[in-house]
């Protein structure tokens, strides 16, 4: 018995000693990686060249430490997958298993709301300001969200719609003196149209080819935008655009950023309700079977152009109004703001957060959003951390933070 | 001859015909998968195409509804009550709204869906609502959606699939996601159901239970069937015709009886005889 135990345990050493050498060569390679970054610095004032080996020394040890934590969350997740294959994963996320209990769910809304509503009264201005931006980005989210999530229509290009909007009401308030509410809703109808103007042409592609097309589309009107002079003022942009009145009042400018982070709070409002009660819908559901499978889908009825059509336009509408709020938000306004980037973040809120999820898209566009701007105590490091968060999450949950949970339903029979 | 034409249509009158597949040629490229194919299906009978591995049944199915456009020859039908038509060149889905519905050879769920919802996707071409109404949730969408589900879960009680109702569809044993695909297409009301080898990978018990269900869908639904089938003895148990196809041809057709020893059939099936 004794000799047996013995055996264990010189195999476990064995495994033991074998993972400490992977992580010592991790540790390595990281070492040597981040040689040029973290250890030589070029003072150019006396010229000198400073060698900061305990930088090297720290990326070591982290590294080390890190490729084992590394190592036990792959083999967790390999384990999660292989219950999920077998069927017999009755596990979902936590945050699902509050979402259906109810009397978990009132308490969290109260608090959500509390907590929406003090936020700008208790946060600066500036805090204010990018809990908007934020909240921008959960709807175009949450838009986007139809059109890849729901009927699983890889748009690159949903920058366009967005540029539409914020052009939509530049223009016409600067040519018209039309104020944002009028515009909102013409923005909104403008996004319909080029959507479905996208819409006729892409009717026939799916997948990469799609990708593509609509890749094109977006950088058609950036490019618009940038050379047509007379029209849009190229890249020099618009400037000085109205803020948001209210009934013909118009605020100070902290009063305007308070009164716009209302408006987006109740816009996202809007966008839950509405989306949620789509993606139960007829149409949400053949958006749903057009995503799984095409040719059965049209099989059973359902007209693909008609289908694809509609998510099309009814993502473009969303896209259309946020970009009126983002003319208003920002009073300025140039071709820059619609360059293939922000479509790509829009895409990676939507892929991070979870395909079809709308919870999932609201906590991946906070974090998308709001994790660049905390991290700049980080300051150089921010966009490296970013990255990182990014890859390790679509390591680890490659499904995205929430998975889409679809409706069940209960008989008595 | 005029007089057999006549006597044809005299028949069709009496039998009812409800699909008339006349002269039907499919190429691809230089390909001639269907070749002046006749084919038709009576009300409330089980008919079945069988025929060896490549002979054009599955292009035959896909010609029909409308996934592909056949090169040659007219396809017709007469829903009961209804008015005959030419169905050439019509989409996919707006055939299935007019009564015909299928299933597929390989298993096509929406795999990412529940089976009540899968069975739901079939009652689109039945239901209305738009985007406004779904968005406001007016009465008449609230009622329209519960029919739809009451509607659904029936179709999977009678399918006897209705405790898995809120499974995703690609957690279901096979013989189930056999079942939930008939039961898919029957929630589009069709007055024809096309089987594309729906005993395909099932053991004897599931193939036996299946026998009972595309009776019972018939004999209490009082809808039609066709269907593409490899398991002879189901063929032979369920059909009240056969048609047999060989290299894109209709080589024979009837009664299981008449099949069974027609020496063109076995031909086709086995090859030429030496002796013989």
């Amino acid at each position: 018995m004794g000799g047996l135990r013995l055996k264990k345990f010189r195999i476990q050493l064995m495994i033991k000693a074998q993972e400490i050498k992977k992580s010592f060569l991790v540790s390595i390679w990281f070492m040597f990686l981040t040689f040029p970054i973290m250890v030589i610095r070029v003072n150019p004032i006396e010229e000198v060249i400073e060698w900061r080996w305990k930088n090297m020394l720290i990326v070591g040890i982290g590294s080390f430490l890190l490729s084992f934590v590394w190592r036990y969350m792959l083999k967790k997740r390999e384990a999660g997958e292989k219950r999920a294959e077998t069927g017999e994963s009755g596990k979902t996320f936590l945050i699902q298993r509050i979402l259906e209990e109810r009397r978990f769910y009132i308490p969290l809304v109260t608090g959500l709301t509390i907590i929406a509503v003090a936020f700008p009264f208790t946060f600066s201005m500036y805090q204010t300001s990018i809990m908007t931006t934020a909240l921008m980005y959960i709807v175009l989210g949450l838009g986007l969200n139809i059109v890849v999530g729901l009927a699983g229509l890889l748009d690159l290009g949903y920058v366009a719609f967005y540029a539409v909007g914020a052009y939509s009401y530049a223009l016409l308030n600067y040519h018209f003196g039309l104020g944002f509410w009028s515009v909102l809703p013409i923005g909104a109808v403008l996004g319909f149209i080029f959507g479905v103007l996208l819409g006729f042409p892409v009717l026939r592609l799916r997948g990469d080819y799609l990708a593509i097309v609509t890749l094109g589309f977006g950088e058609i009107i950036r490019l618009v935008l940038e050379n047509w002079n007379e029209f849009s003022f190229g890249p020099s942009g618009i400037a000085n655009i109205d803020r948001p009145g209210f009934f013909g009042i118009q605020f100070s400018l902290q009063a305007a950023s308070i009164y716009l982070y209302f408006l987006m709070i109740g816009l996202v409002i809007f966008t839950i309700i509405v989306v949620n009660r789509l993606q139960n819908s007829r149409i949400g559901r053949a958006w749903i079977a057009l995503r799984e499978d095409e040719t059965a889908c049209q099989a059973m009825g359902i007209d693909k152009t008609k289908t694809k059509l509609r998510a099309f336009a009814l993502g473009a509408t969303w896209a259309g109004m946020v970009g009126v709020i983002f003319a208003a938000k920002t009073t300025f306004i140039n071709p820059a703001s619609f360059t293939f980037l922000e479509s790509a973040m829009i895409l990676s809120i939507v892929v991070l957060g979870g395909m079809g999820s709308i919870l999932g898209v609201i906590i991946g566009a906070l974090i998308l959003i709001l994790l660049p701007e905390y991290l700049r105590a980080f300051s150089d490091y921010r966009m490296l951390i970013f990255g990182a968060i990014m890859v390790i999450m679509m390591v680890f949950r490659p499904q995205g933070i929430i998975a889409n949970i679809r409706r069940t339903y209960k008989f008595d029979e | 001859m005029p007089t057999y034409a006549a006597l044809i249509n005299l028949m069709n009158r009496i039998m009812n015909t409800i699909l008339e597949v006349k002269n039907l040629s499919m190429n691809f490229g230089g390909l001639r998968a269907l070749n002046h194919l006749d084919l038709n299906v009576v009300e409330g009978e089980i008919a079945a195409v069988i025929g060896p591995n490549g002979a054009g049944k599955t292009t035959f199915f896909n010609c029909i509804t409308g996934i592909y456009n056949p090169t040659e020859g007219e396809i017709l039908i007469s829903p009961p009550g209804k008015k005959r038509k030419k169905i050439n060149g019509l989409k996919p889905n707006r055939i299935t709204k007019k009564g015909m519905a299928r299933t597929f050879q390989n298993i096509r769920l929406f795999s990412n869906m529940t089976v009540l919802e899968n069975v739901m996707i079939g009652r689109h071409c039945r239901t209305s609502s738009g985007i406004v109404s779904a968005i406001l949730r007016g009465r008449s969408t609230i009622k329209e959606e519960k029919d739809v589900v009451d509607f659904s879960y029936n179709i999977l009680k009678k399918t006897g699939i209705s405790h898995l109702v809120n499974e995703f569809a690609k957690n279901l044993p096979y013989g189930a996601q056999r079942r939930l695909e008939i039961a898919r297409a029957m929630a589009t009301e069709p007055f024809l159901l096309l089987l594309d080898e729906p005993a395909a990978g099932m053991n004897p018990q599931e193939t036996r239970e299946l026998d009972e269900l595309i009776t019972r869908l018939r004999d209490e639904d009082n809808i039609s069937i066709l269907m593409i089938e490899h398991d002879m003895k189901l063929v032979m148990s369920l059909s009240d015709r056969i048609f047999v196809m060989d290299y894109g041809r209709k080589i024979a057709q009837g009664t299981p009886g008449d099949i069974i020893n027609n020496p063109v059939v076995i031909k086709a099936y086995l090859g030429e005889d030496i002796d013989a």
